[in-house]
């Protein structure tokens, strides 16, 4: 059976990994705009704690024999204390002065992160079992689905999903969002906004570490798996427009399905369709899809 | 500001600079290895290139690499297989940087500030791919084994002290270039883009047009340096357009003193200094000690060597005895 | 004022310490006192345990088993990381023979690399010896007077593992290729070899060197319905696709061909996943008395069983240090005379010599891995299914394309 001269069976296998993909890019950019949206910060860090998060749990397998569930909860508290330590320290002083230092001051971060698990680990990467409950794979017919795949998305949907809840449903999320319009009213009101925006910059790079734990099984754990998917997530974010949690997370699902797409008719192509949308997306709406220029 | 610390500053200021040419004038003669000199002298064109447009325009190009390697590239392929003499591959370079820098620059003006930043990041990315994927480029293994030829069909370039002073040469033109560039009144109105840019346009000037063309003009010169370095090492690879090396020309130049002259200057010998120095010693240590500097340098460290200097001049000049 | 003076001669106090200090890091240092000997590989990467450190350490061995010194002029061992880029092995080649006098340089992994330092090795005229790198265009089309490929090449690879392969049945190919010089000629000659034998390739696609996921490039192979996937690819880029195809159901439908496997990879993976597998090498650590009592040496140090590459850079300083010793020089166009008249007899290879295009003829192995019933001891994981003597291996007159050699 074919669609467009490419059998099903690629065309859906090939759609599926580009949802799984998706899934990931969805989480970090929805990462990266909850920081942005309350700190200003563009964080070029994001990779590097996704990075980490993914480092937390191998070194707990490896040598504490922390399972797989553990480090899903594990890592983000650890990276996230990281991320408060972060803010607390080095991006305080930032918040007043041009955004581009914060962008700078994350990517030395970023460098500082990598150059010491390359230094500690090697380059060429370490691999992470897939937990037994999800091992195993599901013939589809089309193709066979390792179970821990499916798992992935259902899991950063739900994140996602529950993000974006809280973001926009809850009380907290109501402070946050005021806190980022008006920080000086707000805390006026008798909320700690400093506070606040600690917890949310650790609340953001716990996100990247959870998509971390994620990301083990199914991709070697390198340092430098954060750099390569940062740049994508940024292109994800202007394409998707900063201003949206919601906006984000579509966009990102939708770009793994394009770049999944793409690897079935033209996959030389895979690794630039999403700069060439991006490129696209701002000649017609320079604001993003979902954008709302502040 | 009293004119006399002026005064004072704009001499040993001049003072400074004439040593420094002296130096790099007489860089084989006194034990320089020249290719490390003349590897810098290009990523010190790259870095002025670069502060042309954060230093005097206050434009962050994240992805200015894309441009270095892609006049790395054409001038490798047209100097090997195209057999053009040096310096007319290096014009070609050139050219088709500034015509990249075109392409993106009318992409990129679309956004303003850390957005403007994130869109030459996410295209010089893109630009990359094409020359991983791209047959000419040779991908992972790059362009190799391209010919230094002969200057103008007549001087040949294959000793090493003759193309070191081709280099200096070029390097001290773009220098004095730039200089004029910013004194001008062109420069003046970039100034003002920097300072106060919904003002700018309320006076009446299109900015676009002039942030474009400093875009331009920045990416052309960044291709020089690319174009300059393949003749030199002899290859065009894939670090030439990495984002990493993207980053390294923004610290270059925040280290060295953004929107000062010389400061670039410094701050890419400095860098390259260091990889060069270090990188036996540490392997792979060096990436964190190039974050290391870049969070000091942002945290601490902001107007780079020369700002501090001069700022530094200024205090202790005649005026301090005043408040 | 004096204050300002001061000022000012510290600012250009510092721009001379600047450029001097990390310019006179580089200072030439002609050696004319010490034999030394350079070795460039990737230290720290996919390839870092098939050579590597180790391969360092290697050198370092002969360089010990032949007293320290030659004719009192002492052995120096520099190694430096390239990290994979040919652009760094190409730089540090250059800086090392302009600025520290080097006598010989060691090629490790990366064929990319290795063709970068081909070209300065010419340039500069030194003698280069290609250990770890397979691309088989060292001596034919990149051919020099100054490169000696000493242990293996892509073109051995497929006469041996290709042919066998096609012969147990594997009549239709897919390949997987790293994509850079050493996947694409070994994916060429393995192809050449394989049409010979009468099979046929189905297609192929090329994945970025070091990939992290190669889940999309196996769900093309597998709809390719080919018999088998050829694996074009070495390092940790072999175990991961090994580790995938099996993690997706690969090697239900496709019979998986490693063209280029160490036994660190097999060590790696294990051997139920690897077992039966064929794989040509040039040396394999448990083949005779001599080779055992070497490794044994090896693994005091290294703690693990040496692979051929390292083996390979043991042998190629141990044979450049003896023509040194022989003609009393390390001036490099003697000394590549001496090399290449002298048969290479040690623990690396017996009867070797070294050919007119630069290529080292020794004998070749076709191994098949071990089952796990097999194997008796720690890293005893080969059998011998066949051994290529002499210049079977190796491309012939007729199709070399190396100049020198017409």
């Amino acid at each position: 059976m074919e669609i467009f001269g490419i059998p099903i069976q690629a065309f859906l296998g090939q759609l599926l990994l580009g949802l799984v993909n998706g899934s990931f890019y969805a989480m970090l950019s929805l990462g990266l705009a909850v920081i942005f949206g309350l700190l200003g910060i563009v964080n070029f860090a994001h990779g590097a704690l996704y990075m980490i998060g993914a480092y937390v749990a191998w070194v707990g397998m490896e040598k504490f024999g922390i399972n797989y569930w553990v480090s899903l909860l594990l890592a983000p508290l650890i990276v996230g204390a990281l991320g408060v330590a972060i803010e607390r320290t080095l991006l305080k002083h930032l918040y007043k002065i041009d955004p581009i230092y914060g962008l700078l001051l994350t990517f030395g971060l970023a460098l500082i992160a990598e150059g010491v698990f390359r230094d500690q680990f090697g380059v060429s990467g370490q691999s992470y079992s897939v937990p037994d409950a999800l091992a195993g794979a599901t013939n589809l017919g089309f193709m066979v689905l390792p179970n821990y795949r499916a798992w992935v998305v259902f899991a950063s949907l739900a994140v996602c999903l529950g993000t974006w809840f809280v973001i926009e449903r809850t009380r907290l999320g109501a402070y946050l969002r005021a806190g980022t319009e008006n920080p000086a009213l707000v805390q006026a009101f008798g909320i700690n906004v400093p506070v606040m925006v600690m917890l949310t910059y650790g609340a953001g790079a716990g996100l990247a570490a959870l998509a971390g734990v994620l990301a083990a099984p199914v991709i070697q754990i390198t340092p430098l798996m954060g750099s390569n998917l940062i740049i994508i997530v940024f292109a994800v974010v202007v394409i998707g427009g900063m201003g949206s949690i919601l906006g984000s997370i579509l966009t990102g699902l939708a770009l793994g399905l394009i770049e999944g797409l793409t690897k079935v008719f033209y996959p030389e192509a895979s690794s630039i369709v999403v700069f060439v949308i991006m490129a696209i997306v701002l000649m017609i709406r320079p604001a993003g899809l979902f954008g709302k220029e502040k | 500001m009293s004119t006399a610390a002026d005064s004072d500053l704009a001499r040993y200021s001049k003072w400074a600079l004439y040593a420094g040419f002296a130096i790099l004038l007489a860089a084989p003669f006194i034990g320089l290895y020249p290719v490390f000199m003349m590897t810098a002298l290009c990523f010190a064109i790259f870095a002025c290139a670069f502060n042309l447009l954060l230093g005097f325009t206050g434009l962050l190009s994240f992805g200015h690499a894309a441009y270095l390697g892609a006049a790395a590239y054409a001038t490798g392929w047209l100097v090997k297989e195209a057999h053009l003499t040096p310096e007319l591959g290096v014009l070609a370079g050139t050219l088709i940087a500034g015509l990249c820098g075109l392409v993106i620059g009318l992409i990129a003006i679309r956004r303003q500030g850390i957005y403007f930043a994130m869109v030459t990041l996410a295209m010089a990315q893109m630009i990359y791919f094409v020359f991983l994927q791209a047959p000419f480029t040779g991908g992972e293994d790059g362009l190799q084994g391209v010919p230094r030829g002969k200057l103008f069909g007549l001087l040949p370039l294959a000793d090493d002290r003759v193309l070191y002073y081709v280099v200096l040469a070029v390097f001290v033109a773009v220098f004095l270039f730039i200089i004029r560039i910013v004194h001008s009144p062109y420069g003046q109105v970039l100034k003002a883009i920097r300072e106060n840019e919904p003002r700018a346009i309320s006076l009446g000037y299109d900015v676009d047009r002039y942030k474009l063309l400093a875009f331009v003009l920045s990416t052309m010169l960044a291709g020089l340096a690319g174009s300059l370095k393949t003749v030199v090492v002899g290859f065009a690879t894939l670090s030439d357009a990495h984002w990493s090396l993207s980053g390294e020309v923004v610290l270059m130049t925040l280290l060295g003193g953004m929107s000062t002259f010389a400061g670039p200057v410094i701050g890419a010998f400095t860098i390259i200094g260091l990889q060069n120095f270090l990188a036996d010693q540490v392997g792979s240590w060096i990436n964190v000690i190039i974050g290391v500097i870049f969070v000091v340098c942002v945290v601490a460290f902001r107007r780079g060597f020369i700002g501090e200097l001069r700022a530094w001049q200024l205090r202790r000049g005649p005026g301090s005895k005043g408040p | 004022m004096k204050l300002k003076k001061l000022s000012a001669a510290v600012s250009t106090a510092f721009a001379l310490a600047a450029t001097t200090m990390f310019g006179a890091s580089a200072q030439a240092q002609v050696s004319g006192d010490v034999i030394k000997i350079g070795f460039i590989t990737d230290l720290s990467g996919l390839y870092a345990d098939i050579d590597g450190p180790a391969g360092g350490e290697a050198i370092k061995m002969a360089v010990a088993d032949m007293g320290g010194a030659i004719a009192g002029k002492k052995i120096e061992v520099l190694v430096a990381d390239h990290q994979n880029k040919a652009d760094v092995a190409a730089a540090k080649a250059r800086e090392w023979m302009d600025q520290q006098g080097l006598d010989v340089l060691i090629g490790g992994t990366n064929s990319g690399a290795n063709l970068a330092m081909a070209k300065i090795a010419a340039e500069k005229k030194k003698p280069f010896i290609v250990v770890g790198a397979a691309s088989s265009a060292l001596t034919n089309e990149q051919c020099s007077p100054y490169t000696v490929h000493y242990a293996y090449d892509t073109t051995a690879l497929a006469k041996g593992t290709g042919n066998a392969v096609v012969k147990q049945g594997g009549k239709s190919w897919y390949f997987l290729t790293a994509d850079y010089a050493f996947g694409a000629q070994l994916q060429n000659d393995t192809s050449t070899v394989v049409k010979a034998a009468g099979g046929t390739i189905v297609g192929s696609v090329k994945h970025p060197l070091s990939a992290s996921d190669f889940s999309s490039f196996l769900l093309q192979a597998q709809s390719s319905k080919a018999q088998i996937l050829g694996l074009a690819n070495a390092g940790g880029d072999t175990i991961n696709s090994i580790k995938a195809a099996n993690e997706f159901g690969i090697t239900k439908t496709m019979k998986l061909a490693g063209l280029l496997m160490f036994i660190n990879d097999v060590h790696s993976l294990g051997l139920k996943a690897t077992q039966g597998m064929y794989l040509t090498d040039s040396w394999y650590w448990n083949r005779d008395a001599e080779t055992r009592a070497w490794s044994r040496k090896f693994f005091e140090k290294i703690k693990r069983m040496p692979s051929s590459l390292q083996a390979g850079d043991y042998s190629a300083a141990l044979q450049y240090l003896t023509a040194v010793k022989a003609i009393g020089t390390d001036d490099a166009d003697k000394v590549l005379a001496q090399m290449k008249k002298t048969k290479i007899n040690d623990v690396f290879a017996k009867g070797g010599y070294i050919r007119e295009d630069g290529r080292m003829i020794h004998d070749m192995y076709l191994m098949q891995v071990k089952t796990p019933a097999e194997s008796t001891e720690p890293w005893d994981y080969y059998k011998v299914a066949e051994t290529f003597k002499g210049d079977a291996a190796w491309t012939t007159k007729a199709e070399s394309k190396c100049a020198l050699w017409k």
